[in-house]
């Protein structure tokens, strides 16, 4: 008999218990329990966050599908459209990196095959503890070797990533996989059950124990018994996948599928309540057809498995045999489990028993909504930092140890361990802005980054909140792609604390702002909240993932230096805020102060002005400056292009540190030949852009007269071998 | 000129090689593993993947499917089969070509340009190619390549060494070995030079925007030896 102690132990609230009770009008049963554990927990209802989603701007004239669906989509013109999504899969990640990290880059990959995409690229965002921590090295391989182990098996490439270290995740890693698929404007499938009596159709995988209650335990903080929670962590078969991948699109080329919907979070109870609930149907469902890999499981458990690689699909009446013979062919299971009804509940049937019988309603739209107290955070007073303690720096120095800090040395390592090529697209691949690839036998490209600045959202995070949307806008603008759309997973501690849901609430007023002035809408994401161990919170971490178009891809650029005699200009104005730069942090150790300003203002007519020198043809490489600042940026430059650089003295800030390092926003650094240079200057002037000559490439070294002269290959090697050397020793 | 590429469940390169063989001039054919029959071909690829998910060892299910006997049987009467990547290790499981592959030796997968030096030229593949040394792009867990020594001796002695790994002035030594191949052997022939089973990817190099355009030669040279 089910009680007020089962449903708390099912990560309920007392209230939420009564409130189900008043609903039902009785007590639920022990399946019906799973059903509002599984809808009501806070990564399937958003309960705590909805109130602020809704406030997002989600529409735009490129926005085909905006948030609600399996993933967003853009037009990218012609009968082209592109399907993306970022998720997270932290929890698991932690208990398991391996299978964690896997089965998340499996799950987000199904969210865009399911609207009838074939996945083209892979990108992800990955958050360990500091280097120093115990757990972080394991967690690293793992993590990166799962991605890789799905990832590569499905052949899809991985463009891109992000990786950070912080003392903040040494108890709660993220792990965020977005995956960018290809599908024809007018076959775009939907999750939006329809009809009365069409047959729902399992297929794909079998039905075992692991993943039950996976959701819930992402609704909820980290304690010592950690350990225990590992059954709840899903197994990954990326073969299986590949086969359904495949079989998915073969049975979508004709019109038998209505609405499909992959089995993620809450496996068979939130893809057939929310189909059901998005056709405002009824769906009974018969159990025993469900194909299992276990004995004598319960219905609570088929209910709740989140095993991986299934789908459950409305299929038209009579397309049966036909769908079935193509689950055969890929040798994927295939099973009729039940019906849609006008009934609006969802009815499950065992053994010919009638085991649960609840209204949709009350699993999806009466899920409770909380308007969560929150607390503003105050914009931090600027650092006065005594200039004596520059004093005994050199610049030199003081670039190779940035070159080697965890958080921006080469992570040749880990994007290695990627296919990167699979698919015989990829023409940016990882190390760049943004990844790159080709929209398949079209002169079209597609670029693609992810981003988070977790650092500056702690300290003040309605300006990170903003300044990630920038970044993420300025890393496509890079290689000459017009930013269309983003997604976006907001990692945060728990929302009970009015500190953390004030961090949630004000990160978003932030994207929110910037999406709206760059007209850079979201079109999906998701939200984790409770990264949180034994009290101690992560630092708010947005990662925001923008998909943009090159029309012609032939117009790429990249952020390798192409030739010596060639003049770089830096755009943008430095001013030289260092409060919460690396330099602060890792050189002075600095950790107080604001984050750099964010003018929307310049940001968009900057980014939009690179943008069009490089459609004229004027720029060979561009790089946003970004963590580390303009030297930091401009040594990427040189070691990718294997190239050098005089640079010329500043003229505008008297102290050099502040000006190489500093990190101000909307900043980017660009190579033109010296012939196109007054055409470019011309250009940038009558959009009354800020912009300095930065220097003139040459053969060998970074030098700046009288206070740095370096190879580039000292530069190359601090900042690649940091990562082998720390994963080795 | 008719290739075929044979798919398995599981292989992931099938459309990249059927891309590159229409590319430069082959009528190409895809063929499922539960097929039979092969059709009329002048060449047979089995292309790279994780064929049935690699389970047991990769390339060893695929050595026992449907289509895999025409494949021998095509190749033992000399027609030319060229297995890439995952390819080669079902050509290594079929024992059409000698030896294993092995786990990298870092335990990693490697996705990355790399060069090899053309050893063999007295072959179909490689006959009057214009550079002797390739930059192509490997993508694999399993290129470790490893023999007895009495397998090894006979490779040598019959020239089957195709590629080695080596650095870009065609300087073959430990330091441009990706994984710990046995005398950095990239790919390997059969005595009589028809099958070629190779670890890099000629098909991903087939235009300079890619990681690079060396694919290009392999392919087209190919073509002009099959004309």
């Amino acid at each position: 008999m089910v009680n007020e102690k089962i449903a708390v132990d099912h990560g309920l609230k007392k209230t939420e218990f009564k409130e189900i009770c008043k609903l039902l009008k009785r007590v639920p049963n022990i399946t019906e329990l799973g059903l509002f554990s599984a809808m009501w927990n806070e990564h399937c209802s958003y309960k705590s966050s909805k109130i602020h989603l809704k406030k997002l701007p989600t529409s735009g004239k490129k926005v085909i599908q905006g948030p609600g669906e399996n993933a967003g989509v853009i037009d990218i013109e012609d009968d082209d459209a592109i399907v993306f999504k970022i998720e997270s899969h932290n929890h698991p990640s932690f208990i398991e990196p391996y299978q964690g990290a896997a089965t998340g880059v499996g799950g987000i990959m199904r969210d865009v095959f399911t609207m009838g995409a074939r996945p083209i690229a892979n990108l992800n965002s990955i958050h360990f503890g500091s280097t120093q921590h115990k757990k972080t090295k394991n967690l690293l391989r793992g993590v990166v070797r799962g991605i890789g182990g799905y990832g590569n098996c499905m052949g899809i490439p991985t463009i891109g990533g992000q990786t950070c270290f912080d003392e903040s995740y040494n108890g709660n890693i993220l792990v965020n996989a977005m995956t960018v698929g290809l599908v024809k404007k007018n076959k775009i499938f939907y999750s939006k059950a329809s009809g009365i009596n069409k047959p729902v159709i399992y297929v794909g995988s079998k039905t075992g124990r692991d993943g039950i209650h996976g959701a819930s335990m992402a609704s909820a903080v980290f304690d010592d018994q950690i350990e225990e929670k590992k059954p709840t962590v899903q197994v990954g078969d990326p073969f299986t996948e590949k086969l359904l991948l495949e079989a998915c699109l073969e049975l979508m080329a004709d019109d038998s599928i209505i609405s499909i919907q992959d089995m993620g979070a809450a496996g068979l109870t939130s893809s057939s309540v929310e189909m059901a609930s998005k056709g405002k149907l009824g769906i009974e469902l018969y159990l025993d057809k469900v194909p299992c890999r276990e004995s004598n499981m319960t219905p609570y458990e088929i209910m709740l498995s989140e095993s991986q690689e299934r789908m459950l699909i409305i299929l038209e009446n009579g397309k049966e045999d036909k769908a079935k013979k193509i689950f055969d062919k890929w040798h994927l299971d295939f099973a009729i489990i039940g019906k849609t009804t006008k009934s609006n509940k969802i009815e499950i049937f065992f053994n010919k028993n009638k085991v649960a019988d609840v209204p949709i309603e009350f699993l999806s739209d009466k899920a409770p909504e909380y308007d969560r107290k929150w607390k503003k955070t105050k914009l931090p007073i600027k650092n006065k930092l005594n200039k004596n303690i520059y004093k005994n720096l050199k610049i030199e120095d003081v670039l190779i140890k940035i070159l080697a800090s965890p958080n921006i040395c080469s992570k040749e390592w880990i994007w290695q361990q990627y296919d990167h090529t699979v698919m015989g697209d990829t023409i940016q691949k990882p190390g760049g802005d943004a990844g790159v690839v080709r929209i398949h036998g079209t002169n079209k490209a597609i670029a693609t980054t992810v981003d988070s600045s977790a650092g500056y959202c702690f300290a003040h995070p309605l300006t990170g909140g903003k300044q990630v949307v920038c970044e993420s806008w300025r890393n496509l603008v890079s290689v000459g792609a017009k930013p269309i759309a983003i997604t976006n997973c907001l990692n945060f501690g728990n929302p009970e604390k009015e500190n953390n849901m004030g961090e949630f609430v004000e990160c978003l007023g932030g994207i929110s702002e910037a999406c709206k002035f760059l007209d850079y809408p979201i079109v999906s994401g998701n939200v984790s909240f409770y990264n949180e161990t034994k009290d101690k919170g992560i630092k708010p971490t947005p990662s925001i993932g923008g998909v943009g178009l090159l029309k012609d891809y032939k117009k790429m650029v990249s952020i390798s230096l192409k030739k010596a005699e060639n003049i770089v200009l830096l755009i943008g104005k430095t001013e030289g805020h260092v409060d919460q730069s690396v330099f602060a942090k890792e050189i002075l150790n600095q950790k107080k102060g604001p984050p750099p300003e964010i003018n929307l203002f310049n940001e968009k007519n900057n980014g939009e002005t690179v943008l069009k020198l490089i459609n004229e043809g004027y720029v060979k490489s561009a790089h946003d400056v970004s963590v580390g600042g303009a030297l930091i940026a401009i040594t990427k430059m040189c070691i990718t292009g294997n190239m050098g650089i005089n640079i010329n003295k500043p003229k505008s800030l008297v102290n050099f540190f502040e000006y190489f390092f500093g990190e101000d926003q909307g900043r980017y650094l660009i190579e033109i030949e010296k012939k196109d240079i007054e055409k470019a200057k011309s250009i940038l002037e009558k959009n009354s852009v800020y912009f300095s000559e930065f220097g003139i490439t040459q053969e060998k070294n970074i030098v700046l007269k009288d206070s740095l002269n370096v190879t580039i290959e000292k530069l190359d090697k601090a900042n690649k071998l940091w990562l082998t050397k720390y994963m080795d020793s | 000129m008719n290739s075929s590429v044979v798919i398995f469940p599981g292989s992931n390169c099938d459309r990249d090689m059927a891309v590159a063989l229409k590319k430069f001039g082959f009528k190409n054919n895809m063929v499922w593993h539960d097929d039979i029959d092969l059709p009329k071909s002048d060449l047979v690829v089995l292309p790279g993947g994780f064929s049935y998910g690699d389970h047991l060892r990769s390339g060893s299910i695929a050595s026992k499917s449907k289509i895999i006997q025409s494949v021998i049987k095509f190749a033992k009467s000399g027609g030319l089969l060229l297995g890439i990547c995952n390819g080669f290790q079902i050509l290594t499981e079929t024992e059409l070509l000698p030896g294993v592959l092995l786990r990298n030796k870092f335990s990693e997968f490697i996705c990355k340009n790399v060069f090899v030096k053309i050893n063999n030229t007295e072959n179909n593949y490689f006959k009057k190619i214009k550079k002797n040394v390739l930059e192509l792009h490997i993508a694999h867990n399993e290129g470790n390549y490893f023999c007895s020594n009495i397998q090894m001796k006979e490779i040598v002695d019959n020239n089957q060494i195709a590629l080695s790994y080596c650095d870009k002035n065609g300087e073959i030594n430990e330091k441009s070995n990706p994984n710990g191949s046995s005398k950095n052997i990239a790919a390997i022939l059969n005595k009589e030079k028809n099958i070629l089973g190779m670890m890099p990817h000629p098909e991903r190099m087939i235009d300079k925007y890619l990681s690079g355009d060396d694919g290009v030669i392999f392919f087209e040279n190919l073509l002009n030896n099959l004309k």
